[in-house]
């Protein structure tokens, strides 16, 4: 049973825009939110609910169903946007983002929307969360046919929390976790390796006893792939370095970091609006 | 009295509102230039905590530990103890919400003068959400021994509390906001820390502010006014130590007490103030603030109509409140 539609390659590319025409739009209508992060994300999220992930939007808490934790709570428009376009929630209600009585909550709020599965915006607590939820599937109930994953932003990979985390997951061979950084070389005061240097991200997360993949982010096929070798590698868990543009689809935001907590004006977004259709339509 | 004076044009709003962040960012810069062993550590908000100006002047004593509030109090533990004077900044929610027991033990316990400055407190925070909107700091901070709390009303008084706590060789706590708020103390206006202020006399009812909140209660004391009930408004910005001894004369003089906060009441202002009555001089009181529950999105001031919070709804409560007092002491069935 999974009710979820199976899209392929193109269909994936198609939905990723119409990802990031939502964030644009409910970023605009809310006027206060993140916008580097979540445009940037949009075939991540998009090839895990569209394609690889098992689940039920008629039936959130479907006992069958692959689980993703959001992370970096932050990037909540990407997730809502790819929720509501999977059949969660009406695609309209996007546009209650951050108001007042809106079950879009400016971060994340698991008890306020059907289909997530953490609060979280407080960064460096989502892979401990995917972390004990894979562990009780693979080492209590012996639930090995479902998967965990789990997004982080690469700043989030400042806090210890993380670590202490890959340490746990490392040691109790967590085969069934997949975590997944959205490695797009920014935070909030600059550029990644100015803030904290992060790199050699690979050999940090191998040294904690992951398996590494590295991908180009918007890929779609690639993410695919790269999720599917990691579902492969059972005796580890496995961590996906996508490489993303910040503010991708979005040529005034991509690479900027001044973009990471702005929402655009709704003149701004209609312009970006009609850039992705426009590059859809190419 | 001490002389308390504020500011307020013809209508009796406010003439400016800034965020007390703002304020923040000057003192540290004044605080810098005053004491050559004044450093600064942010967690990657150095701009959302107003911690640029100090990084532009002063760019050697300026660090960045990345996002990671645990290492930013520790490691500001240790620059303590190599004689500097450390200020830490990031939102309350994660310092000190994150970082609780680094604190208690390597500043507080330790004894280090590390400053913990908090902004992004109450629902002001706004559109960001519960996970943002710190509600439970007064409690946390106010049970450390040691530590002091400072809850500013404004961004003036939070340029001078940042200059007292820079001063006062102890580990402290200092509350702020993220929207702006209304500006109604003057340069001259009095802060000591551990002081409370009486900014209008009343004999019915004493209103205690802390925070945001005061400023509020100064517009709820003019429409009580218009109800008949006199107001004494008294404002306490230094939570831990308690003025004690304003809240116990007012309490005296008015024998019915209300504090206001932006916080949970429960362990918060409210609560120290319970506790003071209850030990001291039974007194009845009415706590307003949130009540054991989380914030939600929403504008800043759509929120603080929700819980409540603003002059109007204080009024209202605070008559209501009142009114009850009166009516059951007329009645002679309870003692106030
Ligand atoms: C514990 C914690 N500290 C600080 C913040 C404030 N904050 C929100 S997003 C962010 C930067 C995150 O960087 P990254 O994970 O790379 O996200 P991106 O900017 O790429 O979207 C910070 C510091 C937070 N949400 N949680
Ligand atoms: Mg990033």
């Amino acid at each position: 049973m999974n009710p979820a539609p199976l899209l392929d390659v193109p269909e994936l590319k198609a939905q990723a825009d119409r990802t990031r025409i939502s964030i644009l739009e409910m970023l605009a209508a809310a006027k206060s939110g993140h916008s580097a992060g979540p445009l940037g994300m949009a075939e991540i999220l998009t090839v895990l609910y569209f394609n690889v992930m098992k689940h039920d939007p008629a039936d959130p808490d479907w006992s069958e169903r692959d689980v993703f934790f959001l992370s970096n709570g932050h990037t909540a428009p990407v997730l809502y946007a790819t929720l509501a376009h999977s059949g969660y929630f009406p695609v309209e209600e996007l546009l209650t983002l951050r108001q007042y009585g809106s079950r879009l909550q400016g971060h994340p709020e698991r008890t306020a929307l059907p289909g997530l599965e953490n609060t979280s915006g407080p960064l460096g607590s989502g892979l401990s969360q995917a972390a004990g939820y894979a562990y009780a599937l693979q080492h209590i109930d012996d639930e090995l046919h479902r998967f965990t994953y789990v997004a982080m932003g690469d700043g989030e990979l400042n806090e210890g929390n993380i670590w202490e985390a890959a340490m746990f997951a490392g040691k109790y061979k967590l085969g069934r976790l997949i975590g997944i950084v959205d490695r797009n070389y920014i935070q909030i005061d600059g550029l990644t390796e100015d803030v904290m240097p992060l790199d050699d991200l690979r050999a940090k997360w191998e040294s904690f006893g992951w398996h590494v993949l590295e991908v180009d982010g918007h890929d779609v096929a690639g993410l695919m792939s790269a999720i599917n070798q990691a579902k492969a590698v059972a005796q580890k868990p496995s961590v996906i370095l996508a490489y993303t543009v910040p503010g991708k689809g979005v040529p005034f935001m991509e690479y900027d970091y001044r973009w990471h907590g702005k929402p655009p004006t709704p003149e701004q977004a209609t312009q970006a609006v009609a850039g992705i259709r426009q590059g859809a339509g190419a | 009295m001490t002389e308390y004076p504020i500011q307020r044009s013809a209508d009796g709003v406010a003439p400016v509102q800034e965020p007390m962040r703002a304020g923040f960012g000057r003192g540290l810069l004044e605080a810098g230039r005053r004491d050559e062993r004044v450093v600064a550590l942010c967690a990657d908000l150095t701009e959302s905590t107003m911690m640029h100006m100090f990084r532009d002047e002063f760019p050697k004593r300026f660090v960045e530990v990345g996002i990671a509030e645990q290492n930013l109090v520790t490691v500001a533990s240790g620059m303590a103890r190599a004689g500097k004077v450390p200020f830490t900044s990031s939102y309350a929610a994660f310092s000190p919400g994150r970082n609780w027991e680094q604190i208690k033990t390597t500043a507080a316990l330790n004894d280090m003068p590390v400053k913990v400055v908090g902004s992004h407190t109450g629902v002001n925070v706004g559109p960001d959400g519960a996970t943002h909107q710190m509600l439970e700091d007064i409690a946390l901070m106010r049970v450390m021994p040691n530590m002091t709390v400072v809850a500013p009303a404004d961004s003036i008084e939070a340029e001078k509390a940042t200059l007292a706590i820079a001063a006062s060789g102890s580990p402290a706590y200092l509350r702020l906001t993220r929207d702006a708020t209304p500006v109604f103390t003057l340069p001259e206006t009095p802060f000591e820390l551990g002081r409370a202020y009486v900014l209008r006399e009343g004999t019915d009812v004493t209103i205690a502010g802390t925070g945001t909140m005061t400023y509020e209660l100064v517009v709820a004391a003019d429409l009580l006014e218009q109800l008949g009930i006199d107001a004494e408004v008294v404002h306490v910005p230094t939570i831990k130590p308690l003025d004690e001894q304003t809240l116990l004369a007012s309490a005296r003089k008015t024998g019915l007490v209300v504090t206001a906060e932006e916080a949970q009441i429960a362990g918060g202002f409210g609560g120290a103030v319970a506790e003071l009555l209850s030990a001291q001089l039974p007194t009845r009181l009415l706590r307003l603030g949130i009540d054991d529950r989380y914030g939600e999105s929403g504008s800043p001031r759509e929120l603080l109509e929700a819980f409540g919070l603003t002059g109007q709804h204080l009024a209202a409560r605070i008559e209501a409140f009142a009114r009850g007092a009166l009516a059951t002491a007329g009645a002679g069935s309870a003692s106030a």
